[in-house]
């Protein structure tokens, strides 16, 4: 932020009226036009909700939340993210000051626990299908694998977003148009983490009560 | 508070005169939002697994911990704030939620509503059953 400030110095000092300030920077439309999008993803998340709260007694006699969620692995997968989310928010302010290296690292323990977890997402999925709870036996299980591997897959996405992103920062230094995406990254990956806590609170939490 | 012509971009904190600004302000605010939403979802998980809460008042309490909680990530790690500069964000942010609670409740109330009738239904033709 602080960098921003002194590169915005206009910006203190008069007021001006909105129609003489004229158009915003463009650090500010990309960040606002990204906030746009992140609440139309979280619309369709709510549709997925949606679905699955109405689907999430339907287990057409299969296995159902109770016996297949593990509250232990969805601590730790909490834990993981909500650590990376922190971290992220480390990255950008590493980037606000222009830190290279500081940068670099936040960038790489986000990935690293972003990565585990998936990992854990993955094994918790593959624990599940060895079951014989897939996605097709019921439609509380095709709601389930539809919601949460959504969300793993837009993890997935912000992973090969952030290894994008450190490649442009390695090649490119602190161009604005790196920063203002690495600036949407962190927006993008807070954004998941707040989606996770309904997930846990409404999936794995409400789903096993008696 | 430094006057300002456009609105702070979701993300950015929201601007401070340059004499009160601190290196470590940042990494404060982010750390407090860390232990807020540690302690809440701790809470969460305890809420879910005591058996010393009312157990039908047990949804109603992860609702409005998850709920805290989205709050605390909105605030300490989106920076989205109240503040006059800030409110594009918010007023999108404001729509979004309109959107969300409409799907949301929408879809419940009206299967609810479906799976009501179609019993009361069943209900029925189980009563000419007996007849």
């Amino acid at each position: 932020m602080n960098v921003a400030v002194e590169m915005d110095a206009v910006r203190q000092g008069e007021l001006l009226d909105i129609s003489e300030a004229g158009p915003a920077p463009k650090r500010i439309i990309a960040g606002f036009g990204f906030w746009i999008f992140l609440l139309s993803d979280i619309v369709m998340f709510s549709a997925l909700f949606a679905s699955y709260a109405v689907l999430a007694k339907a287990s057409a006699g299969g296995l159902t939340g109770v016996q297949l969620f593990d509250q232990r692995n969805v601590a730790m997968e909490t834990a993981l993210l909500l650590l990376s989310s922190y971290t992220c928010g480390m990255m950008s302010l590493a980037i606000n000051s222009r830190r290279y290296f500081a940068t670099f690292l936040g960038a790489v323990v986000t990935f690293l626990l972003g990565a585990a977890f998936l990992a854990l997402e993955l094994r918790e999925f593959q624990g599940m299908i060895a079951l014989g709870a897939t996605p097709q036996r019921s439609a509380f299980l095709s709601a389930f694998f539809t919601l949460v591997g959504s969300h793993g897959l837009h993890v997935t996405v912000g992973l090969a977003w952030l290894v994008l992103m450190m490649v442009q920062l390695s090649l490119r230094g602190f161009q604005e148009v790196v920063v203002r995406r690495l600036h949407c990254f962190s927006l993008f990956w807070h954004a998941l983490d707040i989606i996770w806590v309904l997930i846990f609170t409404v999936v794995y939490l409400m789903g096993v009560l008696p | 508070m430094t006057e300002m012509r456009w609105d702070v971009a979701p993300g950015d904190r929201p601007t401070v005169p340059v004499s009160e600004q601190k290196a470590s302000s940042g990494f404060l605010v982010y750390t407090l939002g860390l232990l807020l939403a540690v302690i809440l979802t701790a809470t969460s998980f305890w809420v879910a697994n005591t058996s010393a809460i009312w157990a039908p008042g047990v949804p109603a309490g992860l609702a409005v911990l998850a709920i805290a909680q989205m709050g605390v990530h909105l605030v300490f790690f989106l920076h989205i704030t109240t503040g006059p500069d800030s409110s594009h964000n918010v007023l999108a942010l404001a729509f979004g939620v309109l959107i969300v609670f409409l799907v949301l409740a929408g879809s419940l109330v009206i299967m609810a509503n479906l799976n009501e009738n179609m019993m009361a239904h069943t209900e029925l033709m189980n009563l000419q059953m007996q007849r």
